[in-house]
């Protein structure tokens, strides 16, 4: 085997200066009947090349020609060349928690380097090394709330991401911690902030709400602000879009952000490993989950960083812990670091606009078609919108499939009052002559056979 | 040194100079101190089409005034993460026997398939009949995962072993609630991971801890004790964190099945198991695996991780939703209708770009190599118990699996402690074990070569911990100060954690 540094010889020697005979004796403690005396019933050893074969396969049972207009909480944008040429890295890739900080500063600088654009992107005072990603982020982040205002009850918005509230659901369940679900505007798609106001209560440990939200619309967060403080509530933002940051006004008025940061350099990869993170007012900070790395300086005076009041953590404090998480996502908050770093203060801007203008035209195009129209299109957005056809969204996704087009994710599965309804995400990577392929097919009704 | 006169200090006068460094790979400065207004390090493709004004598009959510983020050059970029990747130690570079993580070799062929476009460009939401590639993957990966295991079921949605955990105690809870009765506590052996008690806590069930016996393993006759109907289970990590098999598992499984309690394995150390033994077989209810441990996906600096949790059928219905499904005619696609799962425990799928990696190792290793990898892993571990153990303390004689755990307690008469020695095996070039945990070893030294050791490696290291236990008679205090071959000495870790200072902050303007 390949990867297995030792010679027949070399074994049988290590044995004879351990005093056994064989390799079965080190096993003996297993009881004879539940050892294994078989074979495991997996796919014999393979050779690199026929590894590479096998997966290539796989790939290509989707042809990547394929134009998507999906969004939804996970985003194609293009990945700089150096992110993968450095996270590659044997110093970066193989290494791990930096709990030894002499000999793992890059790491950690790197991190320190991480949570400042982070507190810096989202107008929040700190941030830590990462989350798994944005679903449970948001859900630590809400419990992150509960710890803080001692409170037990927590009102969600209807337009956070679909799979973040059926993961917050699952997280709250055993806490005794009853949510409430605020609906939407049906003209702005905004959450309905009459129907916020009179959820608030004294008991009300945090507001949840996505901006922008699932539909692609940013929320009026200093309104929801008030309302939830009014209350001596926080408000808890999750941002599924990182990108949008660089053009829209970041949740000052939030306790605490919760962010997936996937948009920032890293590969779709069918859901993951994405890179979640929470930020917070400084206040909050020893309510916080994960690691956080800090400045100090060493026996010399140098400056140098380690991992921080590591006392709200699952080894330290066990079952009284602010949250069970131990490993996190840090090569992929380095992507996102490098990603930050090679976009900087002013491209982070243009790419954004970039996608505003995309998704502009998209929606433009779209809805030139007169069987087509945008809904709540009266609301500020970044670079989703929601689409309603008067054809039932399978008919025409056949046809764009035609094309090698994805079109807009059907909502009606998450929202069934919606009809015809999808929602349509495009990026600065999607070209103008796909968006107006798909505007064409949208619009050619078929002929009644 | 020109080049490093324009970094500022910093505003609390930290020495970001000071010395002159040996060379300037080493004053590397923060990446905002390297920044200059209007370099640049991307260029947009052209926009094909009208430009909008965001001002007027966004009104009151425009933002007027932008993050400071840094802004350089490609190059200055590729030289500063490749400097800070320098100050790194790493597997790539030399044995790294933390104990309990697993730090083996991370395959680069599995970097390579997992990058392949097809998979890595695939959108989770994109229409099953273009995720077939992808869900071939899955299923392959549940299969062996499930015959590596002995298990009857898989998911592979959480994220890292803490969240297996967290969904493998749901899969508990929820089985207890469908027989009438959640119960209330989960019992820990003392010997444990602290994400045990964390999680058990996170699922709403109180956490009784349940001492070891004098050879570091579950007591029976406490067990037999503490197990009533109130139990809802005993999170055990087999091999122990001492490294020591339970060889009384299928006692421990039945004094807990008696009171319809289940057994919840903490996989984290299966390293010493794949291929020789198979929880499934012994008595093992769920558990969950770390693909970043046993399955070679890369630590990265501190994740992502993945962790897969195994079940037997009977739990099978409250798995996690999506479930994969396989049709008559070899179509998949992923079930949503399940009424009684625990629900969901994160997006989309998983970390699938790890299920990949994963994969792509067992692929490389069938059950041979499997095998063959457990046992040189133990091998590894028994040949440096067998050349330390008459300078170190053995605080527990039963035979060592995967990994060994030695005490500091000869080396604390002189006033040294495992932290100190850990410090000084930097200097020798080595990464150091997990220090003072577990926690019922006093002083402890925990070390797991893994099977990717040569001997030449695991004789290297064997001599410098001798070298360190005749410093520690010899010369104390080179001990105790060490390391000495760093780019920083000892950090003040005091004083981080109470001034905290997490960000670098622009110079008021």
């Amino acid at each position: 085997m390949r990867y297995l540094p030792k010679s027949p010889a070399e074994r049988l020697e290590m044995l004879q200066e351990i005093g056994v005979n064989s390799i079965d004796d080190l096993f003996s403690v297993i009881p004879a009947e539940y050892r294994l005396t078989r074979d495991l019933d997996i796919p014999r050893q393979h050779g690199e090349s026929e590894i590479i074969d096998w997966f290539r396969t796989a790939a290509a049972k989707y042809t990547v020609r394929h134009t998507s207009f999906l969004g939804a909480g996970a985003y194609r944008h293009y990945r700089p060349v150096i992110i993968d040429s450095l996270v590659q890295r044997g110093e970066f890739l193989t290494s791990y928690t930096p709990y030894q900080a002499e000999i793992t500063q890059g790491t950690l600088q790197a991190i320190f380097e991480f949570q400042t654009m982070i507190a810096e992107l989202t107008g929040m005072d700190v941030a830590n090394a990462s989350m798994y990603d944005g679903s449970t982020g948001a859900a630590e982040a809400v419990m992150m709330a509960v710890r803080v205002t001692g409170r037990h009850k927590a009102v969600i918005a209807r337009t956070v991401h679909p799979e973040y509230r059926e993961v917050l659901a699952t997280y709250t369940k055993h806490q005794g911690l009853p949510t409430s679900s605020v609906g939407y505007d049906k003209e702005t798609g905004r959450i309905d902030l009459a129907a916020l106001e009179a959820a608030v209560t004294e008991e009300t440990s945090c507001v949840l709400v996505q901006s922008p939200n699932f539909f692609g619309i940013i929320e009026d967060i200093p309104a929801i602000a008030a309302i939830a403080h009014a209350k001596g509530a926080l408000l808890v933002v999750s941002i599924a879009e990182a990108i949008s940051l660089g053009v829209v006004r970041p949740p000052v008025e939030a306790d605490i952000v919760s962010m997936e940061a996937q948009s920032f350099g890293v590969a779709l990869s069918y859901g993951g490993p994405y890179v979640g993170v929470i930020a917070a007012k400084e206040k909050y900070l020893r309510q916080m989950p994960g690691r956080l790395v800090g400045q100090t300086t060493d026996t010399n005076g140098y400056r140098g960083f380690v991992l921080t009041l590591s006392t709200r953590e699952q080894h330290i404090r066990r079952e009284k812990a602010t949250s069970n998480i131990c490993t996190n996502q840090a090569l992929v908050a380095l992507m996102a670091t490098i990603f930050l770093t090679i976009y900087g203060k002013e491209g982070i801007r243009e790419l954004a606009e970039h996608n505003l203008a995309k998704s502009a035209y998209t929606e433009k195009v779209l809805c030139a078609n007169p069987g087509a129209k945008a809904l709540f299109s009266g609301a500020p957005r970044f670079h989703e919108f929601v689409l309603q056809t008067d054809e039932a969204p399978a008919a025409w996704n056949q046809r764009l499939r035609g094309e090698s087009i994805v079109g807009g994710i059907d909502l009606s599965r998450w929202y069934p009052e919606m009809k015809n309804a999808t929602l349509w995400c495009t990026t600065e990577i999607v070209p103008r002559e796909k968006i107006d392929i798909a505007a064409k097919i949208l619009a050619a009704v078929p002929v009644e056979a | 040194m020109t080049t490093t006169a324009a970094i500022p200090q910093t505003p609390a006068g930290i020495r970001t100079l000071g010395k002159v460094r040996p060379h300037q790979t080493q004053n590397e400065a923060l990446v905002f101190e390297k920044s200059s207004p209007g370099k640049k390090a991307y260029r947009l493709a052209q926009l094909d089409v009208p430009e909008v004004d965001p001002a007027a598009l966004l009104g009151d959510a425009h933002r007027k005034v932008s993050g400071e983020l840094p802004e350089l050059s490609e190059i200055e970029i590729i030289r500063h993460f490749t400097r800070l990747s320098t100050w790194n130690y790493a597997i790539d570079l030399g044995m790294y026997p933390l104990g309990s993580c697993t730090m083996k070799y991370n395959p680069r062929v599995n970097e390579l398939v997992a990058r392949i476009e097809g998979l890595a460009e695939a959108h989770p939401y994109r229409p099953d009949y273009l995720s077939q590639g992808q869900l071939d993957v899955i299923d392959l990966l549940q299969q062996c995962l499930i015959e590596i295991t002995g298990m009857d079921a898989i998911t592979l949605q959480p994220a890292a072993g803490a969240h297996g955990e967290f969904t493998g105690i749901l899969l508990v809870r929820a089985w207890h609630e469908s027989q009438g009765n959640p119960r209330r506590k989960i019992l820990i052996p003392d010997s444990a991971h602290g994400t045990n008690p964390a999680t058990a806590a996170h699922c709403g069930y109180e956490v009784q801890n349940l001492k070891s016996n004098a050879l570091g393993m579950v007591d029976l006759e406490e067990l037999e004790r503490v197990v009533d109907e109130d139990t809802a289970a005993l999170m055990l990590t087999n091999p122990s964190t001492i490294g020591v098999f339970e060889s009384d598992i299928a006692k421990i499984a039945a004094i807990l099945h008696a009171k319809g309690a289940l057994l919840y394995m903490d996989g984290a150390n299966m390293n010493a198991l794949v291929g020789k033994a198979r929880p499934g077989d012994f008595g093992v209810d769920v558990m969950h695996l770390n693909l970043h441990k046993t399955f070679s996906t890369p630590h990265g600096g501190g994740g992502p991780g993945s962790g897969p949790v195994a079940c037997k059928a009977f739990l099978e219905p409250f798995l996690p939703i999506p479930v994969l499904y396989t049709n008559k005619d070899g179509q998949k696609g992923w079930n949503y209708d399940r009424p009684q799962s625990v629900g969901r425990v994160r997006a989309f799928f998983g970390n699938t770009g790890m299920f990949i990696r994963a994969l792509a190792y067992i692929l490389a290793n069938g059950p041979d190599g499997l095998r063959q990898t457990t046992e040189d892993a133990v091998l590894n571990a028994n040949y440096i118990r067998a050349k330390l153990e008459d300078v170190y303390e053995l605080p527990y004689k039963t035979a060592s699996m995967h990994e060994v755990v030695f005490s500091d307690k000869r080396q604390a008469a002189k006033g040294v402690r495992t932290g100190d020695i850990a410090k000084r095996l930097i200097d020798y070039g080595f990464h150091p074990y997990t220090v003072s945990f577990p926690m019922i070893v006093s002083g402890a030294l925990m070390i797991e070569p893994t099977e990717s050791e040569s001997r030449e490696e695991l004789d290297l290291f064997i001599d410098a911990m001798r070298a360190i236990a005749q410093e520690v008679e010899d010369d104390p205090e080179l001990v105790k100060t060490a390391p000495h071959s760093t780019r920083v000495s000892r950090l003040d870790e005091v004083t981080a954690a109470r001034k905290p200072i997490l960000r670098w902050r622009p110079e008021p303007k």
